[in-house]
């Protein structure tokens, strides 16, 4: 009788190494050994190509010190970056040399449904031994990524980087482009991670309230006060602590591949403007990102470019982008610093003027907690944007319950009774941290819309789960048991998501642009993929223009397995 | 600043220097009016006028057929576990027992089969309080099932069937609960069984849970009797080494009471015993 695996239970004593390698300083004690060494997977290639060759293999991958295999391709893990051209043709042949089906989703590009990579929508995926030749015009610019779309292959591995050039040639803004590739690693099996939250869903939390956190509290903000506050959540069976559902107990977060220890390392010399690229390839984490000592100038989110928001910080969900750039005048070396939301851990990397130059890293965020607001339960916007509201019949940004017919039930834990705009806010764990910190509301493209018809319907969907049974999907809907999403072909639509979950879920919709209405007009941003936060409502407006049979999920890979996931049809 | 404005204007390129304003307020309501010449970069069908689409989706008449009948996501699965809650020895001043009690289930979110199983083997060596059963459970709120089935009472005594309707879940304010009725030709019998996670650090936990069961009637060969015929209670200290396997130290107290207190007392059996109880909990 095995009581529990053995990569389980070294996976649960990864906290006690993390806390080593904190010690060591990050002297880089282990050395990640991914056959494509650190330079080459963050470099952006040299120009843009038509023809790729790609093969989807297994890859042995030493992490933190323990061997393990990835999935990833042409021997590298993360996948090599792709460099199209605007306006180019791609072929892109994959070649499956694993053991199960596969698939790439080139996510966030423009392309006929056929070659959009998932199985079961687009084509039937592509079987071991099997090569499949996507094939499609290049109609956009800026950076992507792509990912695999077939079972668990997302968090073991198989991910990687697009950057696509204007058509009019390379924009040099910058005398360094480079890729930041972010991503959670874990050498337990990600079947095994849902099982284990079907059965306990606070099974990688280790950061709950505690007797002892009571005592504190109940010293802070008084006996009376710390009873009361415990039995609201008691009351709702939900525990405020519950950031992720799978944290870095298991996790090493990684930064093109490599662990804190090692980090990655991008050079510069002084006075050099530096692109960086970010693209959060993690499968459940939501990361917070800053280079102490430097101010990024976000100019592109999703791979569109947004008028240049300077920030000290920014956090960025599973499967958006967003370009920035810094201008470093001394030496360093400096730390990029992306922790993870729930604060369980980090990856690093350094910008530096040569190799082995670490960069102090500093301490992590206090972790946070969620908020009677996160509940949907309404209260005083934390961002002093009272006002900040979709653009939409100029409500204040609150609506009593818009839930409907919506009640709690099996699939439905919550519902929010005052859901309202959070778009100036910068999210859970960020607020009041002295820092600058990227809002969607500071997003404005630098270019109109051009599709100005208003949507001739709204779309509503709620966001819902129940986190105790690990159920996830809309409108109290698992995938399985909810009709598709009909669209008309060339049909303008409004989709209004309200979130009833006390958890972000980055919402993204294959083929179309989502223009979220953050009360920037015309000049809404073109985004693929938006992150709703917990109690909130925002909307955003699609053009439905091209036919067939499209995604519409959660991003964090676990809940779009357990259904939080719609099929989109496009006729 | 002045350098980061420099970059950024280098970067706007053509953008008008006025763009880097954010005027958040008042553009609200544009979308709907002032049609833009496009020039995006952004390839999609030309805009029309500035006024609502009229298109509405088809009425589909089938439904969706999957390409090669595949199921973009698997939401669907059928999932197993089986939790050894108790698994401990228990001492007091006569000597040692022997006592076990865990479930396990397999199914879907919906609908589960769900078996349970206890029992202790005493100082004697006699194997008692054997109860055995198997449920069906099907989720009905957020966080109950209900579950019916059978009981059989198999141990060194006789064997007993029952029938069984309960309910299992998570009571408000993370109270475990468990209550079920049993029915059979000798009459009906209930049981409630709780339990609550106290944490005193994330690791260490202390989990009070009770065990009381009623029976209609008596039924001296199986050392119950009618009313509130029984309790069985701990206090566990657990260590969650790691989340499947905790060991555990503890103090369990076990009495009988009213009728079955007499039988108890009739047999010279122990009617209060308080015991020191070490033990693993483990799920897998």
């Amino acid at each position: 009788m095995v009581m529990y695996s053995f990569s389980e239970r070294r996976a649960l004593s990864r906290r006690r190494f993390m806390t080593g390698v904190a010690a060591a300083g990050g002297a880089g004690a282990v050395r990640s050994f991914c056959p494509a060494d650190a330079a080459t997977l963050s470099a952006v290639p040299e120009r843009s190509s038509t023809r790729f060759s790609l093969s989807v293999e297994s890859v042995p991958v030493v992490i933190g010190g323990r061997r393990a295999m990835a999935t990833g391709i042409n021997g590298s893990m993360p996948a090599p970056t792709l460099r199209w051209r605007e306006g180019d043709t791609v072929e892109i042949a994959v070649t499956n040399r694993l053991d199960e089906t596969t698939s790439l989703h080139w996510h966030g590009i423009r392309l006929p449904a056929e070659m959009d990579g998932v199985p079961g929508l687009s084509f039937a995926g592509i079987k071991p031994g099997e090569t499949f030749t996507y094939r499609f015009p290049v109609r956009q610019n800026g950076t992507y990524w792509y990912h695999s779309h077939s079972g668990m292959q997302e968090q073991t591995g198989l991910y990687g980087a697009i950057v696509i050039d204007p058509a009019e040639g390379p924009a040099g803004t910058a005398e360094r482009d480079y890729v930041l590739v972010l991503s959670d690693w874990t050498d337990a099996d990600p079947e095994q991670i849902v099982s284990n939250l079907k059965f306990q869903s606070d099974y990688y939390n280790f950061r709950q309230r505690t007797v002892g956190t009571f005592a504190r509290d109940a010293m802070r903000n008084g006996v009376g006060a710390t009873i009361r506050d415990r039995l609201r959540w008691g009351a709702m069976n939900m525990a405020p602590t519950d950031i992720s559902d799978v944290s870095g107990i298991i996790y090493t977060y990684l930064m093109n591949g490599q662990p804190p220890e090692t980090g990655w390392t991008g050079l510069f010399r002084p006075g050099e403007r530096v692109r960086l690229r970010v693209i959060n390839a993690a499968s459940m984490t939501l990361f917070d990102m800053r280079i102490p000592g430097l101010t990024m100038q976000v100019v592109a989110a999703d791979g569109q470019e947004v008028e240049p928001v300077p920030v000290d910080e920014f956090r960025i969900a599973p499967a958006e982008t967003y370009d920035v750039i810094v201008r470093p005048e001394g030496e360093g070396p400096w730390t990029v610093f992306v922790q993870s939301e729930d604060r369980t851990g980090y990856a690093r990397g350094t910008l530096a003027t040569r190799p082995g130059l670490p960069g102090p890293v500093p301490p992590m965020d206090p972790r946070p907690l969620r908020t009677m607001t996160d509940m949907g339960m309404g209260g005083t916007p934390a961002g002093g944007h009272a006002g900040m509201s979709a653009a939409h019949g100029g409500m204040a940004g609150m609506e009593m319950s818009g839930s409907g017919s919506l009640k709690e039930g099996v699939e439905v834990q919550s519902v929010a009774m005052m859901p309202r705009s959070r778009l100036a806010e910068p999210g859970a764990g960020l607020e009041g941290n002295g820092r600058r910190c990227l809002t969607y509301a500071d997003l404005r493209a630098v270019r109109a819309g051009e599709e100005a018809r208003a949507p001739s319907r709204e779309i509503t969907l709620h966001l819902t789960g129940n986190m105790e049974r690990f159920i996830w999907g809309f409108d109290g809907k698992k995938f399985s048991e909810a009709e598709p999403v009909d669209l008309a072909l060339g049909e303008r639509v409004r989709f209004i998501l309200i979130n009833d979950t006390m958890m972000e879920h980055p919402i993204h919709l294959h083929g179309f642009w989502s223009e979220l209405e953050n009360g920037q007009g015309a000049f809404r941003p073109y985004k693929h993929t938006l992150t709703v936060k917990p109690g909130e409502r925002l909307s955003y407006l699609v053009t439905a223009d091209t036919p067939g049979m499209w995604a519409y999920h959660c991003h964090l890979l676990y809940h779009m397995e357990v259904g939080m996931f719609r099929t989109v049809v496009v006729s | 600043m002045r350098r980061a404005l420099t970059v950024a204007l280098g970067l706007a390129g053509a953008v008008p220097a006025a763009g880097l304003a954010h005027d958040m307020g008042d553009m609200a309501g544009m979308d709907m009016g002032g049609a833009k010449k496009p020039v995006s970069a952004v390839s999609v069908k030309p805009a029309g006028p500035a006024k609502a689409s009229p298109v509405r989706p088809r009425k589909r008449s089938a439904p969706v057929k999957y390409i090669a009948g595949i199921q973009p996501v698997m939401d669907h699965m059928l999932y197993g576990h089986a939790l050894l809650d108790e698994f401990e020895a228990r001492f007091d001043g006569r000597g040692g027992e022997f006592r076990y009690d865990g479930q396990g289930w397999y199914g879907t979110d919906y609908d589960k089969l769900r078996i349970k199983s206890e029992g202790t083997v005493g100082h004697d060596g006699r194997f008692g309080d054997g109860d055995h059963e198997i449920l069906y459970d099907r989720a009905i709120s957020r966080y109950f099932g209900v579950q019916t089935g059978v009981r059989l009472d198999v141990d060194s005594g006789p064997t007993r069937p029952w029938g069984a309707v309960g309910i299992q879940g998570l009571a408000l304010y993370f109270f475990d609960l468990e209550a079920t009725a049993y029915f059979s030709d000798r009459g009906a019998a209930g049981r409630l069984q709780g339990s609550y996670d106290i944490l005193l650090t994330n690791r260490l936990i202390l989990q009070p849970q009770a065990e009381l069961n009623f029976y209609s009637t008596a039924d001296r060969t199986r050392d119950v009797g009618r009313g509130f015929s029984d309790i069985d209670t701990g206090l566990r200290l657990r260590y969650e080494w790691f989340r499947k396997f905790a060991p555990y130290a503890g103090i369990t107290y076990t009495g009988r009471f009213g009728q079955a207190a007499g039988i108890a007392r009739s047999r010279d059996s122990v009617v209060h015993d308080v015991t020191f109880t070490f033990g693993l909990r483990a799920w897998f």
